[in-house]
Parts: structure tokens; C-alpha cells; sequence
């Protein structure tokens, strides 16, 4: 794409001219045929879409709970089951002598079929001792070879040849009609709101099956009416997204949210948000390239969805999480450094007993004999401080905590202390509740349990702002005497 | 009046109770009557069907033959009255929820269908949170409670419902001290207040402490009644058979009690 030699220029000039999205779109270098699209103009694309958006935010919504229903594959096995019920019908509209697909006929077999399949997975799970992926792959693959074989059967006949029933294989949205999309549209909305409805008894049957039921909650009739959803979307969802993949849209969007929340309500909506968007993406490139099946295109987005979660989830994304630790790293390693330099300090005040106001000076040296931190580790932790203005160097050798730097490192060592003296007082208890990041105190303890634990480290306290520590702080070798006599 | 009825009604009989997975038995003519106010320790060695007897007396199983009665009622008339804790394994943890959340579902028969959770509902569930003692977690994510807070989540589901009958399916397993003595704490108030709890329990040695009736059981009971007169090594040698390094415990346990009286 070639531009301007000054595109600010002219786009400044697009707001004195009142642009035109038709101007901007050839202005970039695209073709007329992508904005006409885009801008849903065509009635019969802007209908497709919407119905295919929203069939994927119903196929989110409601594949939220299948997938922690753990019934995700259970919906696989139910999609390809519907195929031989779909050639069946044709061959039965054939036989009653109408002309081309009847469209609901097709719909009706492919949903009978789908759910004989799901009952042959629930009756070979329950009458033989035969694991759930056993029954699902014997099912789905049954089922599907015998659909194939049936499609091979309906090729044979005059006009099966043209009844494009290869489509809902893998989905075509561009040969939606009008009719299909209100029908896509109808069922996507009753989906939507049978979920808010059973919102409550859903989110309990999904969590704790047996609590469910021994509080009398209809367990089976709840599941059968999720399961009846799963096939709603699945058979609407036939001709746009296809069988092979209508699983993807039921579990990759619930998936994706799941990086992102750990509550349910927020899970549920975002998966039918991600669902729409992937929907609308794949239907509006299917609907430019019409060769590319929209199902395909609308896992593609899906995916990339799932991807983008994967790295970026706020809960899980693996990027956000790596992002997380190193942060956590870096504050306690600051705290590390301020603690040691506090300490150190008291242990030189003590001993010597002159410096007023300001902290005493700390070496290198001494520093690297409080902890068991490599030379480079301790020098780039310093340096991270000096940046941050918490410590000055004095000389080579000597460093200073500075006002801020004193200040933090006292409130640290006097957290870090309460928390030793609770671990120690309350020892039973204790372990659930101490939390390493000492600002969270006041979250986790209540105020009487620090009031009270502060006058216990007061009793041991010589004066100053932070008490001692409950136990000998780990002395570097030459001030041995002055740590033994303080314990 | 009606207090006063519940008093002597049993809240839990069984008889004649049958189970079996396939053709295989599970439980053999179980029978036994619980004494209101009493907490109730079922014992037996892995495999004796104990959570089978709580899943079965449920109704959460088919049951071959036999009667059970709470309240002197069927479980369908008197199900608001009883509580279920059931394993801490039976669940996944890592569900999209907070603790608040899970003890909120012990109230979702009382709210009935299609409502929603109100803020009433929501307090009375922070309430039993408080009263095992994690009300400060209740916005915790389930997957990052301990193995104990799971427990003591579990826990308070039952109690929110206000039930006088609790079922419990191994509480005390694989928890912390503190857990132990919350777990305990709950069980004594609810003695204090005239309810029921019947325990599954696998720690004999403590038995004695806990429990002042104790049902033994291996596929049938092998004895039922108060801790003092059935809780004895021949009886535990009946129900474990030649299980040695238990019986140990056991035997070591009975001295414990001898000395403490």
C-alpha cells in the first residue's frame, strides 16, 4: 500500500471536506466490494451476518456451561451425529416427491439424529463398563461414516448432485437465505434467554452435580434441557458454521474467556461476546471470498481470539502471569535490599549510638553477608533503588537509605516483624492467613489482632519507631557480639 | 408446637436398607435409628460403604429394598431439614466462583426457580462464612482456598440452610488443625442447638472425643448405639477385620478414653 507523502496533511483535510466512508475505503487503497460488505448495505449480507453474530454469541453463551459441564465432547459427538439424519431426510423428501431441500425437513432429521446419537453415548456409558471417550469417539465416528456413506447414496440420485448438502459439512453462510438467518436469529435469541433464565440452577448443576440433587433440584431434566440447547445451536448453526466445526464455536470462546475471569456471570458473557465477534468476522469474510467455507473462517477467528487470550488473559494469559511473578520478584527483592539496610543500620546504631535522625551508612560488604544474593544480584538491586531514590551511594563502599528509603523500609521491617510475632503467637492458625505482601495486613488480619500485636512487640522495644525483631537478625560476622547480646 | 413435635421425632431411621452397584451388594440390610440431638460418627474400614449409605439414604442412588425416614417422613417431605456436606473431592475447584458463591447454593432451594440471588441472601451466606471462620476469604476464588477453607466452604453451604439434620461425608479428612477444631466447633454448637449430624469419620483415635454415638460399619453394621458401649476393640476387630496397625490405634485409643475418666 503506497501513501502520501504527507498522509497527516490529508487527513486533516478529510474533516474539512466531510469524508465519506466509500472516499476513505478507495482512499486507502481497498476495493469498492470490501466496503460494500463492511457496511452491510446488502440486506440479504447484513441479515447473514447478524444471524451468524448472533448464533455465535448464543454458541458461547450456553457452550459456557457445557464446557464446564465437562460435556464438550459429548457436543462433538452430537454435531456429526446429525449427518446420516440430514441425508435421510433428503432421501425421504426425495421419496415423497419433492422438489429440491426442504430446508426444514432437513433440520428435523439432522436434530432426531443428533439426539439418537447423544442417547447411544449415555446408554453405552451406562450399560457397559466403557470409559466416556470410548462411547464418544465409537458414536461420532459411527455416525459420521454413515452419513458419508448416505451422502455417497444421495449423489447417486438425479438431483442430489446439486442439493449442496456437502455444505453442512463445513458451513457456507454465503447460501443462507433471508428465512435461515430469522430462523439462526430466533433460535440464538430463545437460547440466550432460556440461559438467563436458568441462570442460577445451570451455574449449581455444573458446579455440584450430587448437592443439586440431594437438595431436590430436577438434576436430569436440568441437564437434558442443556443438552436440548446444545442441539438448537448445533442444528441452527448447521449451514453457517457446519458440523465438523460447530464444536469450536461451542467450546473456544468459553475457553478464551475463562483467561480473562473467575467469576461465572463474567465468563458466560464474554464467551458469547468473543463467539459474536468471531461469528461476525468469519461470516463477513466468508461473504467477501465466497469460495473460503465461513465455517472455516469463523474457527479461524475463534482461534485467534483463544490465542490472544491464551497470552493476554488478565487471569491466566501465560504473558500476563510470567508478567505478574517477575513483578512480584522485583518487589520482594526491593524489599529484601530496604529490610537488610534497615537492620543493618540499627545494628550499627546500636553499637555505636551516635547518629541522630539519619540512618547509619551500610556497606557493600556487610550487605552481601546478610543474605544468601549473588554479588551481580545485589549490585543491579541497588542500583534499581538508587534509581528510585531510596538509597544514596556514600562511596564506593557505603550507601545511605535516603528519607523515603528509610521511611518505607522501617514500615516493611515493622510489618515484616508483626507477621513473624503472629506466625510465632499464633502458630495454628497462622500459616492460612499470613500473606508475604505486608501492605495486606489490615485486609487479612482485624484491627484488635494488630493492636494487640503491636503491644506485644512493644514490650520487647527499646525505643525508636520499629520494634525488634522477635528473633536475632542474621548478623554479618564482625558485630557478633552486639546480635547475641540483643537476643 | 411444632419444635416441640421434632424433638421426639427421629430425625434419621433406616431400615432394611439394601444397596448394590450391578448385581454386586454394597450394603446389606442396614438398619438404625439416630436419637435427635445426637452427633453420630459412622466408622468403618475403605469400601464398608459409608459414603454409599449417606448417597443411598439421599436418595442420590437406587436403593434395592429398605425404608428410610426422616422426621418420620419421607426425604422428598422433609428436605428443607436436611443438610448434605459431601466429599471435598466430588467437585472441581478450579469452577469460575468465589467461596460466597458456593455457600449462596445452599439457599438456592429457598429462593426457588428463576429468581435471582438478593442481598438478604448474600448476608445470611457471609454469616455462615463467619461462622466457620473464613468470612474474610469469601470473595476468594475457590481454587486458591486451602484444602481446609475448601472444607470449612463446604461446611457452611449446609449451614446456611438452616437444616436439623446434617449429613456429612468425611469433614475432617486431609485438613489443618484449625480447620479440625472449626469442623469440631461447628459440630458441638449445632449438638448445643438440639440438631443432628451424622459423620463420616476415619480418624478412630478420636472417635471417642467427637462422637457420642458411633455407627461401625462394613457392608452391614456391626454395631450401633452410644460411643461409650459399642466403641469397643472387639467390635472394631468385627468391622476391620485383621487390619492390624489399626486395631493398634484403635486399642490405643480405648486406653486413652479408660484414662480419662
Amino acid at each position: 500500500m503506497t501513501f502520501n507523502a504527507c498522509p497527516l496533511l490529508e487527513a486533516a483535510s478529510l474533516f474539512k471536506q466531510g469524508w465519506s466512508p466509500e472516499w476513505f475505503c478507495s482512499w486507502l487503497g481497498l476495493p469498492d466490494e470490501l466496503w460494500r460488505v463492511l457496511s452491510l448495505r446488502d440486506y440479504n449480507t447484513r441479515v447473514v451476518v447478524f444471524g451468524t453474530a448472533l448464533l455465535g454469541a448464543a454458541a458461547g453463551v450456553i457452550g459456557s456451561f457445557a464446557l464446564l459441564r465437562k460435556r464438550a465432547l459429548l457436543g462433538d459427538a452430537l454435531s456429526h451425529a446429525m449427518l446420516p439424519g440430514i441425508a435421510v431426510a433428503y432421501l425421504i423428501s426425495v421419496l415423497l416427491g419433492q422438489e429440491g431441500k426442504s430446508l426444514p425437513l432437513l433440520l428435523l432429521g439432522a436434530t432426531l439424529s443428533g439426539l439418537l446419537g447423544t442417547c447411544c453415548v449415555l446408554g453405552i456409558r451406562q450399560w457397559t463398563k466403557l470409559k466416556e471417550d470410548a462411547a464418544l469417539s465409537i458414536v461420532l465416528s459411527v455416525f459420521f461414516g454413515a452419513g458419508v456413506a448416505l451422502l455417497g447414496i444421495v449423489q447417486q440420485t438425479t438431483r442430489g448432485h446439486a442439493a449442496g448438502l456437502e455444505s453442512f459439512i463445513f458451513g457456507k453462510a454465503s447460501a443462507l437465505a433471508v428465512e435461515d438467518a430469522w430462523v439462526i436469529f430466533g433460535g440464538g435469541l430463545c437460547c440466550v434467554l432460556l440461559v438467563i433464565l436458568f441462570f442460577k440452577e445451570w451455574k449449581l448443576l455444573c458446579f455440584d452435580e450430587t448437592f443439586a440433587a440431594s437438595s431436590g433440584w430436577p438434576v436430569l431434566g436440568l441437564d437434558w434441557l442443556m443438552m436440548l440447547l446444545i442441539v438448537l445451536i448445533s442444528v441452527i448453526g448447521l449451514q453457517a458454521v457446519g458440523l465438523v466445526l460447530m464444536i469450536a464455536l461451542l467450546v473456544i470462546p468459553p475457553a478464551a474467556a475463562r483467561f480473562w475471569t473467575d467469576q461465572l456471570r463474567t465468563m458466560v458473557w464474554l464467551a458469547g461476546a468473543l463467539g459474536c465477534v468471531s461469528s461476525f468476522g468469519g461470516a463477513i469474510v466468508s461473504a467477501l471470498l465466497p469460495r473460503l467455507p465461513s465455517g472455516a473462517m469463523i474457527v479461524l477467528f475463534a482461534g485467534a481470539m483463544f490465542l490472544l487470550s491464551f497470552l493476554l488473559g488478565t487471569r491466566r494469559g501465560i504473558l500476563f502471569q510470567a508478567w505478574q511473578s517477575w513483578r512480584l520478584q522485583q518487589r520482594v527483592q526491593r524489599q529484601h535490599l530496604l529490610r537488610a539496610m534497615f537492620e543493618l543500620s540499627e545494628l550499627q546504631a546500636a553499637g555505636a549510638a551516635s547518629s541522630v535522625g539519619q540512618p547509619a551508612p551500610v556497606s557493600r560488604e556487610r550487605l552481601q553477608g546478610m543474605r544468601s544474593w549473588s554479588k551481580r544480584q545485589l549490585a543491579t538491586e541497588i542500583n534499581r533503588a538508587v534509581t528510585a531514590g531510596l538509597v544514596i551511594p556514600l562511596s564506593s563502599d557505603q550507601l545511605r537509605l535516603t528519607a523515603a528509603g528509610q521511611q518505607m523500609a522501617s514500615k516493611l521491617v515493622h510489618q515484616h516483624r508483626l507477621w513473624e510475632l503472629y506466625l510465632i503467637t499464633h502458630a495454628e492458625q497462622a500459616p492460612s492467613k499470613v500473606d508475604r505482601d505486608a501492605d495486606q495486613m489490615e485486609h487479612v488480619l482485624t484491627p484488635e489482632m494488630i493492636a494487640r500485636l503491636e503491644r506485644l512487640l512493644n514490650a520487647s522495644q527499646q525505643g525508636g519507631s520499629v520494634p525488634s525483631s522477635p528473633h536475632p537478625i542474621l548478623p554479618p560476622p564482625e558485630t557478633e557480639r552486639i546480635g547475641g547480646e540483643q537476643a | 408446637m411444632t419444635s416441640s413435635r421434632s424433638q421426639n421425632e427421629l430425625p434419621l431411621s433406616v431400615y432394611d436398607l439394601t444397596v448394590a452397584y450391578q448385581r454386586k451388594p454394597v450394603l446389606w440390610d442396614v438398619g438404625f435409628e439416630v436419637p435427635p440431638g445426637s452427633l453420630v460418627g459412622v466408622v468403618g474400614p475403605n469400601g464398608a460403604g459409608k459414603s454409599t449409605l449417606l448417597k443411598a439414604v439421599l436418595e442420590l442412588l437406587p436403593k434395592v429394598s429398605g425404608q428410610i425416614r426422616f422426621f418420620g417422613g419421607s426425604y422428598a417431605e422433609n428436605r428443607h431439614r436436611v443438610g448434605y456436606v459431601p466429599q471435598r473431592e466430588s467437585v472441581d475447584w478450579d469452577f469460575p466462583i468465589d467461596a460466597l458463591d458456593v455457600v449462596t447454593m445452599g439457599l438456592y432451594r429457598q429462593i426457588g426457580w428463576f429468581r435471582r440471588v438478593n442481598r438478604a441472601h448474600r448476608d445470611r451466606a457471609m454469616a455462615a462464612l463467619e461462622q466457620v471462620g473464613i468470612a474474610d476469604l469469601a470473595h476468594r476464588q475457590i481454587s486458591q482456598l486451602s484444602g481446609g477453607q475448601q472444607q470449612r466452604t463446604f461446611l457452611a453451604r449446609a449451614l446456611v440452610q438452616g437444616a436439623d439434620l446434617y449429613l456429612m461425608d468425611e469433614p475432617f479428612a486431609a485438613v489443618d488443625a484449625a480447620t479440625e477444631l472449626a469442623v469440631l466447633a461447628v459440630l458441638r454448637e449445632m449438638k448445643a442447638a438440639g440438631k443432628t449430624a451424622m459423620v463420616i469419620h476415619h480418624d478412630l483415635q478420636t472417635v471417642p472425643h467427637y462422637f457420642d454415638y458411633v455407627l461401625l460399619l462394613n457392608m452391614r453394621v456391626v454395631a450401633f448405639g452410644p460411643t461409650s458401649e459399642v466403641f469397643t476393640t472387639e467390635n472394631l476387630q468385627k468391622t476391620y477385620g485383621g487390619r492390624l496397625t489399626l486395631l493398634e490405634e484403635a486399642t490405643h485409643a480405648m486406653r486413652e478414653r479408660g484414662r480419662q475418666r
